[in-house]
């Protein structure tokens, strides 16, 4: 089934009403793993845009050749193929944000979010609009990740970027796992309310 | 609209029709007023510090409560009593010279984030005064972690550090413990009266057992948790808790219970926290498999954990399993025909 949106609101809802991370709430695992450093946030964020729209861009070029019986591994050979092109360009151009997290890098293969808009829209729709909604989703993905590390980065260590930004006892919880999980539900909540609150919506339910 | 009130009118009206006359409000300051005992020693041994931390978090649970409820438009229910009651439990859970910030943040957690979040009292998964020492415990572990040994009243002021009974007994067995506090019977005796290191709350046994008993006597707590924790406890502890007094090899059926009974947060945990209405389960039955799970994941965290104290983490992972509990110990409706449609509708 085509899409009939428009390539900018496909983009738009990629960002906001369909957010990965606090509409669908799926790829939750590199928004907790990845996000205690502000630079990680981004870069993750980065690599996952690059990874999505390229992924979108070839299974829609490639989308009447696909037996649909097959199609998952094909799905799968295009986003490791483009998850490596990935992983070589971040190992050579920023060695240190690489060392932090190279493994969570090669994960990208393993995104739900990613095979998802493989699987839901470039594989029914016109390159174009499938490059619009690659580049939505890592948009809002993005944005997501970098929230969330500020967050966790300026309440965990007092710093941004590395930078000393506050001098205080810093929270040494929010750059665990565990408070991952708390930045992550409180501004769920947050966005949840706002869209409740401004925009008369019903807020997320996640997938279930 | 409101009808005139005739003086034979029937008043038609949803049960139930007999109220007791118990309420929130009034359970809530009940089991503020059992604490009072254990409050009282807390500040015996360990002087105006304590009363200055446990204040500070009252203040400011309260403070988080009005707070949140007003940027929600909610009622205020200050006047229930629940803010003032994780405030004081909070208080007494945290080292008494903590620094300000701790007893800040502990109180906000627990009461904006993990009760008011989750929409107020009676809607909170975990026991708020639990998350908000949780949070403080894994945030800033050296301050929470720092103790003062007791000193008898107001008159010294410098504290002196020291370690918790059972961080002793974790760290450097059962001789360094009967070292300091010369022979068993001693042990015992300081440690029921409450005159060893600890967060306020948590060490005077016998006044925490006032407290409790009075709950006991009005009913308001149940047998069915604090006795399957404390036996479990109990039998644990006297199973797997043994080793040489020399070697410090592993031992069956050699451990003292007492020791594990009268120390830590375990009576303040057992009768205050453990046996909060909204975080545990209702059915009878259920409280009885909650008690028992209480007490193994304590004292596995006591004897085999990275913590030397168990009870805190021990509540907070059961009160995620009390809604399956409940659900699993239901009793059987009698008189429900067995069809489909029915029984669908009586399990939701």
């Amino acid at each position: 089934m085509q899409d009939t949106r428009g390539n900018w609101e496909i983009i738009k809802d990629g960002i906001f009403s369909d957010n990965t991370i606090f509409r669908l709430a799926i790829s939750l695992c590199p928004a907790i793993a990845v996000t205690s450093k502000l630079k990680n946030g981004l870069y993750m964020g980065l690599a996952v845009l690059f990874v999505q729209t390229m992924v979108n861009f070839s299974v829609s070029l490639m989308r009447n050749y696909i037996h649909p019986r097959i199609r998952i591994p094909i799905f799968m050979l295009i986003i490791s193929g483009w998850v490596t092109v990935t992983d070589l360009m971040m190992a050579a151009f920023a060695r240190d944000v690489y060392r932090d997290m190279g493994l969570y890098i090669q994960l990208i293969v393993a995104f739900a979010s990613i095979l998802a808009h493989a699987e839901t829209f470039a594989s029914k729709n016109k390159p174009a609009p499938s490059v619009s909604d690659g580049i939505g989703m890592g948009i809002g993905f993005m944005i997501a990740l970098v929230i969330i590390s500020f967050f966790r980065e300026l309440l965990g260590k007092g710093t941004l970027w590395g930078f000393t930004v506050v001098e205080f006892k810093p929270l040494l919880i929010m750059i665990l796992p565990t408070g991952g999980f708390i930045a992550v539900g409180l501004l769920m909540g947050l966005f949840n309310w706002i869209d409740m609150r401004f925009y008369g919506g019903k807020g997320a339910g996640g997938l279930g | 609209m409101a009808l005139a009130k005739k003086e034979h009118e029937l008043i038609v009206s949803i049960s139930p029709h007999i109220r007791s006359e118990e309420s929130v409000e009034k359970i809530m300051w009940t089991v503020t007023l059992s604490l009072v005992p254990a409050f009282v020693a807390g500040l015996y041994f360990f002087g105006p510090a304590a009363l200055m931390t446990t204040a500070i978090c009252i203040v400011s649970a309260l403070a988080s409560e009005w707070l949140v409820e007003k940027m929600t438009n909610r009622e205020l229910t200050l006047k229930d009593g629940s803010a003032f009651l994780t405030g004081l439990l909070l208080g007494m859970n945290l080292p008494p010279t903590a620094p300000i910030y701790i007893p800040i943040v502990g109180s906000f957690v627990a009461v904006a984030i993990t009760k008011q979040l989750f929409g107020g009292l009676g809607f909170n998964i975990f026991n708020p005064a639990l998350i908000g020492r949780a949070f403080v415990l894994v945030t800033w572990p050296k301050a929470m972690t720092t103790w003062v040994a007791p000193t008898a009243a107001f008159t010294a002021m410098d504290a002196e550090t020291t370690a918790t009974p059972l961080g002793l007994l974790k760290e450097e067995g059962l001789g360094k413990l009967l070292e300091v506090f010369g022979d068993k019977a001693n042990l015992y005796w300081e440690l029921f009266l409450g005159h060893s290191a600890g967060s306020l709350g948590e060490t005077s046994v016998f006044a925490l057992l006032l407290g409790a008993a009075y709950l006991l006597y009005k009913r308001y707590i149940t047998w069915q948790i604090p006795g399957s924790y404390l036996a479990t406890v109990a039998v644990l502890a006297w199973v797997f808790g043994g080793s040489d007094p020399e070697t410090g090899a592993f031992i069956w059926f050699a451990g003292d219970p007492l020791i594990h009974l009268l120390s830590g947060g375990l009576m303040l945990g057992v009768f205050f926290m453990a046996t909060d209405y909204v975080t545990v389960p209702s059915v009878r039955r259920g409280q009885l498999v909650f008690g028992v799970g209480c007490g193994l994941i304590t004292m596995l965290i006591r004897l085999k954990g990275g913590f030397p104290e168990g009870v805190m983490f021990a509540i907070l992972l059961m009160n995620c399993f009390s809604p399956l509990i409940d659900r699993s110990f239901k009793s059987r409706t009698f008189g429900l025909a067995q069809k489909k449609e029915e029984k669908k509708e009586h399990k939701h």
